[in-house]
């Protein structure tokens, strides 16, 4: 991998020579672990490990699960209850199935919003970070579709809205939902080709992490300054960072075992808290729970959906200018996928020649003006549709829009920024100043 | 560039378009069928036709049955219903929260006809009250969960996920759903069983 100047494996003993010369891979996996990381980094740099973990669990889980569930509408409900009652620490493993999409979206809005403040989408790493957000639509198709799987009310309904938004496209909608559906409803095929999909995805998203990790090894990591790692020699790289392992691993897995201390109180202790219990209630297609809510991690994007009734202003000029083609529930199906969109073109929304947010005193408010309405958009799309819930939301939503397209271009035109340290190494030592002024030996000095 | 520089096709060329031709059209061929299995199965299609006995279903109640898989409302109106749906109906004339002025109704040859009560309801066999039967489609225009009887603000239904009114003729009056709901074919077999489909 190309980049930061670091040493390479060198194959030492005889059978290593053997393979190196048929099969690199010890190789691949040794600069891969052993990549130059920037000594500087904070605890918001823990995520990708947390991510990876989650991936590898809900793999393992969901294989387990798969040998004790049926897909079929007659005994999909049955084989949960099954699963929980009669299969030997079934309960458990399926808790942790069901609680472990939970932690790999609380990671993973953590690890983006990581992004956004300090500017790790920003040159060069823009295909990371597009190919981080194609791993989170991933991640949100997997989720939709494993929720679907027990075929309890929120499960059958939760489908129903959520195909039912690929009917809201203009002329070819109706076809298109048929299609994804199997026939006119929600009902056994759609359930059957959820199963396999829910299945498929995440070696999908298995092999887009693959590529994620190598778009920025390839790049070199972000870091909280922003100020990229010294790359002329060397020795000079080695002073702004550490070798992955051991240094960050012991790091990561420290934050593991206390998330991971956390979860298992919530397996534990509270496994449905972040359920709905309508969802031990066996598929009805013909009676409507008093109020659809989907999973926690989806409510934000939820929210922008519903916010766009047909009496806000732009949606009746969107109507008009296209003749009627654009109506209220197209607008808002756009307004939904167009809100991630506006997040995966933010390497290209920011003008701003700073990366890091540390070192942009406007852009922090902004910012964290952003994680607010984040937060609150996940609390109104839980919320009734009725006011004053509705006019909350369509505020929220303008602001989720007017940071990315708005904010974000204006910032850099108009913001101060404040001084930036010259190198990693500087930052470093502010922090930790050198105990010993005679120099040791520079980059093999962890932060002790 | 000069025309003496274009160069004649060649039977080299030809072999090529040929072979990139077929390709393209065989991998369709093989692609087609993997995108067609998702489309609804013999099975789904041959349910779309269904005879229901409504002669239990006494003025002021509504039925529920599922055709296609969804659920269709046939509601039978009371006098007081009817008076309502027809002050209802003047108020709509009249353009107080109207959403969509098509009567949705497939039986109607006429697909721009107007969502007049009369044009959305069943018309009633012989011996009983004109627009005492309305058969529609249980199923929000909005994102498709089932409205609610007897609720909302127009005393028709209400749809409990995103909050859609509909009046007593099934008319969307107030909320995010963009149309009426929609009539689904239907007719009298006799005075007490109604085809759907």
């Amino acid at each position: 991998m190309a980049g930061i100047p670091h040493d390479h494996y060198e194959p030492k003993t005889g059978g290593e020579k053997w393979l190196h010369s048929r099969l690199p891979i010890v190789g691949l996996l040794y600069d891969t672990i052993m990549i130059p990381t920037p000594k500087n980094l904070n605890w918001m740099w823990v995520w990708g490990i947390i991510l990876t973990f989650c991936l590898v669990l809900q793999i393992a889980t969901g294989v387990v699960l798969v040998m004790h569930y049926t897909p079929h509408v007659d005994l999909a409900f049955a084989s949960i209850e099954h699963i929980m009652r009669n299969v030997n620490g079934g309960h458990f493993i399926r808790y942790l199935h069901m609680n472990g999409a939970s932690l790999f979206f609380v990671a993973v809005y953590a690890h983006i919003f990581r992004g956004l403040y300090y500017g790790s989408y920003k040159a060069p790493r823009e295909v990371t970070w597009i190919i981080g957000m194609l791993i989170y639509l991933c991640m949100m198709g997997t989720a939709f579709m494993g929720y679907v799987l027990p075929w309890g009310q929120m499960s059958f309904w939760g489908a129903t809205v959520i195909t039912g938004l690929f009917g809201a496209i203009p002329f070819i909608g109706e076809p298109i939902q048929t299609w994804l559906l199997g026939g006119p409803a929600v009902d056994n095929a759609t359930l059957n080709r959820f199963f396999s999909l829910h299945y498929l995805l995440p070696m999908v998203i298995a092999a887009l992490v693959a590529l994620h990790i190598w778009a920025f090894h390839t790049t070199g990591n972000n870091n909280p300054t922003g100020v990229e790692v010294r790359r002329g020699s060397k020795a000079e790289a080695e002073k702004d960072t550490v070798p992955f392992w051991p240094y960050y691993v012991i790091k990561d897995l420290l934050a593991l075992a206390v998330i991971l201390a956390i979860f298992f109180a919530i397996v534990g202790f509270m496994p449905n808290y972040l359920g709905h219990p309508d969802n031990y209630i066996e598929a009805n297609p013909l009676a409507t729970p008093a109020h659809i809510v989907p999973e926690w991690y989806f409510l934000p994007f939820y929210a922008i959906l519903r916010a766009f009734t047909s009496d806000v202003w732009l949606v009746q000029l969107a109507s008009f200018v296209t003749g009627g083609i654009i109506d209220a529930k197209f607008f808002g199906v756009l307004a939904m996928f167009g809100a991630i969109i506006v997040m995966a073109l933010a390497p290209w929304l920011d003008t701003s020649s700073v990366r890091s947010g540390r070192y942009r005193p406007m852009f922090k408010w902004w910012f964290w003006l952003l994680v607010i309405d984040f937060f609150a958009l996940m609390w109104l799309g839980a919320m009734p549709a009725e006011e004053p819930y509705a006019s909350f939301s369509l505020i929220a939503s303008a602001y989720w829009f007017a940071y990315f397209l708005v904010i974000l271009p204006l910032l850099g035109v108009i913001e101060k920024p404040l001084a930036q340290p010259d190198t990693i190494e500087a930052d470093f030592d502010a922090h930790y100043p050198p105990k010993d002024e005679a120099k040791g030996a520079g980059a093999a000095t962890p932060a002790e | 560039m000069s025309h003496a520089e274009d160069h004649e096709g060649t039977r080299r060329d030809f072999l090529y378009y040929a072979a990139a031709g077929a390709g393209v059209v065989t991998t369709g061929a093989a692609v087609w069928p993997m995108v067609n299995q998702m489309n609804p199965s013999a099975d789904v299609r041959a349910l779309s036709t269904i005879r229901v006995d409504v002669s239990g279903v006494a003025p002021g109640t509504q039925l529920t049955v599922k055709w296609l898989g969804k659920p269709v409302f046939i509601r039978h109106r009371t006098e007081d219903e009817i008076a309502e749906a027809q002050q209802q109906e003047e108020a709509f004339a009249a353009g107080q929260n109207v959403v969509d002025t098509n009567a949705r109704n497939a039986n109607l040859a006429d697909s721009a006809a107007p969502a007049t009560d009369a044009n959305r309801t069943l018309p009633s066999p012989e011996g009983q009250p004109a627009q005492a039967w309305l058969v529609q489609m249980g199923v929000c225009t909005h994102l498709g969960c089932v409205p609610l009887g007897n609720a909302g603000d127009f005393g028709g239904w209400f749809c409990p996920c995103h909050g859609s009114h509909y009046d007593l003729a099934g008319r969307i009056r107030k909320g995010p759903a963009p149309e009426n709901l929609p009539v689904p074919p239907a007719e009298w077999v006799d005075d007490s069983t109604i085809l759907l489909g």
